[in-house]
């Protein structure tokens, strides 16, 4: 007999729960009984040791569906006030084209793709990458570009680091121009001091000669909006030996002399006023630029036109040798993640508006500017700024903050510099009327005075001629072809289609999680009252906001047992950093400012070395055991010999080998005997969320990775967050902010950390996409999701054993989350590399796992709770057919050079070239599976030569005829 | 018939004529490397400590760093390398050399392994 539901259950409150968890419940059973198990928490019992289950049910005891998230998220987004900003500090007004909009800021072909390692499944982003990289060498007039920064602050500590290696042997001594945005200074500051380097702040023109440095930076225009010319600075910079960087704002380059003519040695910038919303803070994406002989010494991510072995032009990643995960301690920087999504949107907007439209928008801004310039002369004000593009200062004597206040009842934020000047700055978004209500909060009657018309035909041009710009900008013709909207739709497909995203197939990439970012979770991004708020408006207009980081911080205190977070950091690898400094730090203040030795196990990510190193620790190696775990005689050795200069052990849990390691209380125990602290690289907290909480487990700090395990899109590339979680005797020295008060609520009266990222919390306005996951799955979801994770994890470490060996398991034979495959032996058989097996992926149309990390040859899996065991068995059933695929290589029934595996990927060329002279079919070739002729992925190119294009550098948009056959 | 030393780190050293030692890589180790793209060169007359990095050879994948027990100061380097690093892969003991310096101790090679020891050495590995 049918029983009758109750009105509870027709009211489905925990819905989103079955659409974010992609087994069905039928699955999952089907799924534990291959595994030999009845149920999930026979699952946790088997998998997951006792000893680290948390005895505490979490708070989080409600689930809120998606209709009633949005109805919550409206009350924020109602208690955040928008005002016309004209704040400026690196962050402006901007017009983000409908077209771009809707077609790639809400596009999951576009924002959930990974980063571009895979080239031959990238060449959409990549084009779109090397689109910003040409933009940037044209405005700022240098050689080269990378493919974006984590913020305009950290581009230019990171310049500063570069400059320091380019001149290693002049005085340890940087001279930062005074008229920096603050935030810019505070990020430096922070970054020098372990490398350090002192900081010497002022005018630099006059402090050049009063002592030596390594290098110098000066903000272009100045962060007061005042123009300076720097040639002969310049000269004289370079006449000592020294290295010139410039922060330049990219809108005022179409105007202005650039920095590469005046013979800047590194310019960095934010492209955010291309066409990225402020967002509160963030993401956007910075830039950095420099000459070519310093390439190689350049931090980031390179996009770089190599060829296929075809010969056909391919894009690709350059000069990978110089990132964390190949030289650890030794890599120019810790960053992984780029902003590869607000960088192509930057890309796009100066595609879009051409350099004709670039022009107009950067002339309007400045007139307008002029104009209420002339305006305010007129009616008797000091503008103090002579020269200047798009921001000015005028001087009220003591009357600043009054002057503010009535712009705020005028709709405008203005710049309080000090009690006797505000400033002024100008964006696309300014017209005639905010002009005109600026008049107004100076002089009550203002329009018989000020005419536009007779004011535009009067005003004479500020900028002097010797830094006014002659040479042409984005003369490539991507920047000229695609300016009506059609055309722009159509470029922007055409390249959302050539790349592999969650929108196509499962990403098994281990340690990635690439789960579903639910369409309801981005919401918030396409509100106003979320996008248009720039960080440093007082906290009454951003209530909404304040709102959500309170709720979010205890929904993570919740979920990992800390005390306090940090949600400043924009990537896990910043989190890695500014949890090693808040270290440093309480030491310092304990007096134990020389522990400086920071453990690291042999499995751990290249970030974490790369990050000690940052933050002036000398790492040491513990050794792994044969099973992947820590070898705890190692760790007690090494912990034991440093003991007196012990800093911190960072590890990663569960293990980056996919383990939970039994041992892992008595590693932390180990650490803090010998006075130091335990940082858990929370990369992997996917496998414990809702079950085991990091902070009881004997975990000082963590960092969380808010674009795996909470739902934060990866953006092709970025943006990521890392907020960091500590324990009560750290939240002192959490990160603070030059410019906003209260950002560390617990700080310490003699300091914190300082600033470890340009805005107070980071890029804030995707908080909103964790919020929101988190509130919608609640503990019942959370943990659910988890075990989930973990079943998939070992249901393809189950299926694929019999044909790959699985290199580590812990308790019961089972895995954590992901799985790593091991393929040496295959390899020794057959020649088959797993970059083979990575290309063939392509011909079956999935993304390849992650290659050869943490151990070489192998490839790791993680499914994430999100992918149905459809897509699971489609997966393995391509692995196995791969695998007899490598059989027939290694039996010699397959050539071991011309075969499938070594000519992957397969394109349309080859299938419609009629010398097919293959000794395989087609059909195996090119449709080695039936399903793949219900939706093929046919990659743009075939295998890309990488050792070609390292050798022949190339970052900029070849010319059109490359591409001609 | 000049003298030939190895490196358990796969260098090999052939002292010269006038007493300067020229360096390069072993045929084991360009392989492990992969595809040499680049090769970082250190200024002529300058002089390196013992175990600081003399050479950094960049492949595709990889990186090696170049060191000796023992310091040294630059007397040449080989000038190919900068258009064709390829030439350690193609021939790491001949063309492929990478620089040739004046040690500060040549006592020190004596402790080094010479050829027959050196094949054993790769042999266990």
């Amino acid at each position: 007999m049918m029983t009758r539901p109750t009105l509870t259950e027709l009211e489905s409150r925990g819905d989103f729960i079955r659409r974010h968890i992609g087994p069905t419940d039928q699955q999952i059973s089907a799924m534990l009984h291959a595994l030999g198990l009845n149920s999930l928490e026979q699952l946790a019992e088997r998998a997951i040791p006792a000893t680290i289950v948390s005895q505490q049910p979490l708070a989080l005891t409600e689930t809120v569906s998606e209709r009633a998230i949005v109805a919550h998220l409206q009350r924020m987004r109602e208690r955040n006030k928008v005002l016309v900003s004209m704040i400026g500090m690196g962050y402006h007004g901007t017009l983000m084209p409908e077209v771009i909009k809707r077609n790639v800021l809400e596009n999951p072909g576009w924002y959930t793709a990974y980063t571009p390692y895979q080239a031959e499944i990238s060449q959409g982003r990549l084009e779109a990458l090397l689109n910003f990289q040409q933009m940037i060498i044209d405005l700022t007039g240098m050689e080269v570009a990378n493919a974006s920064m984590l913020d305009e602050a950290t581009a230019a500590a990171e310049a500063m680091a570069m400059a320091r290696r380019l001149v290693p042997r002049a005085a340890a001594r940087f001279l930062v121009d005074h008229d920096c945005h603050p935030q810019t200074i505070a990020v430096v500051r922070t970054r020098a001091r372990y490398f350090g380097i002192e900081i010497v702040i002022g005018d630099p023109v006059g402090l050049l000669t009063a002592g030596d440095y390594f290098g110098t930076l000066v903000q272009y225009p100045g962060s007061s909006g005042a123009l300076r010319d720097y040639a002969d600075f310049s000269v004289d910079v370079h006449a000592r030996g020294m290295l010139l960087i410039v922060a330049a704002d990219p809108l005022s380059l179409v105007l202005l002399k650039p920095p590469g003519e005046f013979d800047a040695d590194i310019v960095v910038g934010s492209t955010q006023r291309f066409g990225v919303p402020m967002g509160y803070g963030g993401p956007h994406a910075a830039y950095f630029a420099t000459r070519e002989r310093f390439v190689r010494a350049m931090p980031g991510r390179v996009i770089g036109v190599s060829r296929d072995r075809d010969g056909r032009p391919a894009l690709r990643m350059a000069l990978q040798t110089r990132e964390q995960h190949i030289r650890r301690e030794k890599a120019t920087s810790n960053i992984c993640t780029a902003q590869v999504l607000l960088a192509v949107i930057a890309g796009f907007y100066a595609v879009y508006h051409g350099p004709k439209g670039l022009a107009l928008i950067a002339g309007r801004t400045h007139r307008l500017l002029q104009i209420l310039a002339a305006g305010l002369r007129r009616l008797r004000y000091d503008v103090v700024t002579g020269a200047y593009f798009d921001t000015l200062t005028v001087r009220v004597p003591t009357r600043a903050r009054h002057y503010a206040a009535r712009a705020r009842e005028a709709g405008i934020n203005l710049r309080v510099v000090d009690a006797d000047r505000l400033g002024i700055a100008f964006d696309e978004t300014i017209n005639r009327a905010a002009v005109r209500s600026l008049w107004r909060v100076f002089a009550r009657d203002v329009d018989g005075e000020l005419d536009f018309n007779a004011l535009d035909g009067a005003v004479e041009e500020c900028i002097p001629a010797a830094l006014r710009r002659t040479s042409p900008i984005l003369t490539h013709p991507v920047f000229e072809l695609y300016h009506s909207e059609t055309e722009m739709m159509r470029y922007m497909r055409r390249l959302a289609r050539r790349d592999i995203a969650l929108d196509r197939a499962m990403i098994p990439l281990g340690s990635c999680t690439m789960k579903l970012n639910a369409a309801v979770e981005l919401q918030a991004l396409s509100y106003r009252e979320f996008s248009d708020l720039h960080p440093f408006v007082p906290l009454d207009q951003a209530q909404g906001y304040q709102q959500m980081f309170e709720e979010l911080t205890s929904m993570l205190c919740d979920l990992t047992g800390f005390a306090a977070f940090s949600l400043q950091p924009n990537a896990g690898s910043q989190g890695e950093y500014a949890g090693l400094l808040v270290i440093r730090k309480y030491q310092a203040v304990g007096g134990q400012a020389t522990r400086d030795v920071c453990l690291i196990p042999a499995s751990a990510h290249g970030t974490n070395p790369a990050s000690a190193a940052m933050a002036g620790l000398q790492v040491v190696i513990v050794a792994c055991d044969a099973e992947g775990n820590v070898d705890l005689a190692d760790l007690q050795v090494k912990a034991a010999a440093h003991a007196s200069r012990l800093c911190a052990l960072m590890i990663t849990y569960p293990s980056t080998h996919g383990v939970f390691e039994p041992s892992i209380r008595t590693v932390c125990d180990i650490v803090h005997a010998h006075g130091g602290q335990v940082y858990l690289d929370g990369a992997n907290f996917n496998a414990l969320v809702g079950i085991c909480r990091p902070a009881e487990i004997g975990a000082d700090v963590m960092h969380v990775n808010l674009h795996k395990t909470f739902a934060i899109p990866h953006g092709g590339g970025g943006p990521g967050m890392g907020p960091i979680g500590v324990l009560a005797h750290l939240a002192p020295y959490l990160p603070d902010h030059p410019v906003v008060d209260g950002v560390n609520p617990a700080a310490d009266p003699d300091g914190t950390i300082g600033a470890i990222a340009a805005a107070p919390w980071g890029s804030a306005s995707i908080l909103s996409i964790s919020w929101a996951y988190i509130a919608m799955m609640g503990a019942f979801g959370l943990r659910r999701a988890t075990l989930v994770a973990i079943l998939t994890a070992n249901y393809i470490a189950h299926r694929l054993a019999p044909y790959y060996p699985v290199l580590y398991t812990g308790k019961g034979g089972m895995v954590a989350h992901e799985c790593i495959i091991d393929l040496r032996a295959l390899k020794a058989a057959s020649g088959v590399t797993v970059d083979d097996v990575a290309k063939r992926l392509i011909d079956y149309g999935f993304h390849a796992p992650t290659i050869s990390f943490p151990v070489a040859d192998t490839l790791m899996i993680e499914p994430t709770e999100s992918e149905n065991q459809r897509e699971l068995d489609r997966f393995c059933t391509a692995m196995i057919a791969i695998h007899a695929e490598i059989v027939a290589i290694a039996r010699g029934d397959a050539d071991r050079i011309d075969n499938p595996l070594k000519n992957a990927p397969h394109t349309q060329r080859m299938l419609i070239d009629e010398r097919w002279v293959r000794p395989y079919s087609k059909v195996e070739a090119f449709f080695p599976m039936d399903i793949l002729h219900d939706d093929k992925y046919w990659p743009p190119v075939a295998r890309i030569d990488n050792v070609y294009g390292d050798k022949h550098l190339i970052c900029s948009c070849p010319p059109v005829e490359a591409y001609a056959d | 018939m000049s003298i030939l030393k190895f490196t358990t780190e796969h260098e090999w050293l052939r002292i010269n004529a006038d007493g300067s030692a020229t360096i390069g890589i072993t045929e084991y180790a360009q392989e492990q490397l992969g595809d040499i793209v680049y090769v970082e060169l250190p200024e002529i007359n300058r002089h390196v400590e013992a175990r600081n990095n003399l050479v950094v050879i960049e492949s595709v994948k990889a990186v090696g760093e170049v060191k000796l027990s023992v310091g040294g100061t630059i007397a040449e380097i080989n000038p190919r390398l900068n258009d064709e690093p390829e030439l350690v892969n193609q021939a790491p003991q001949t063309d492929g050399w990478l620089v040739r310096l004046v040690l500060d101790d040549p006592g020190v090679i004596e402790a080094m392994l010479d050829e027959t020891a050196y094949r054993a050495f790769v042999a266990s590995l």
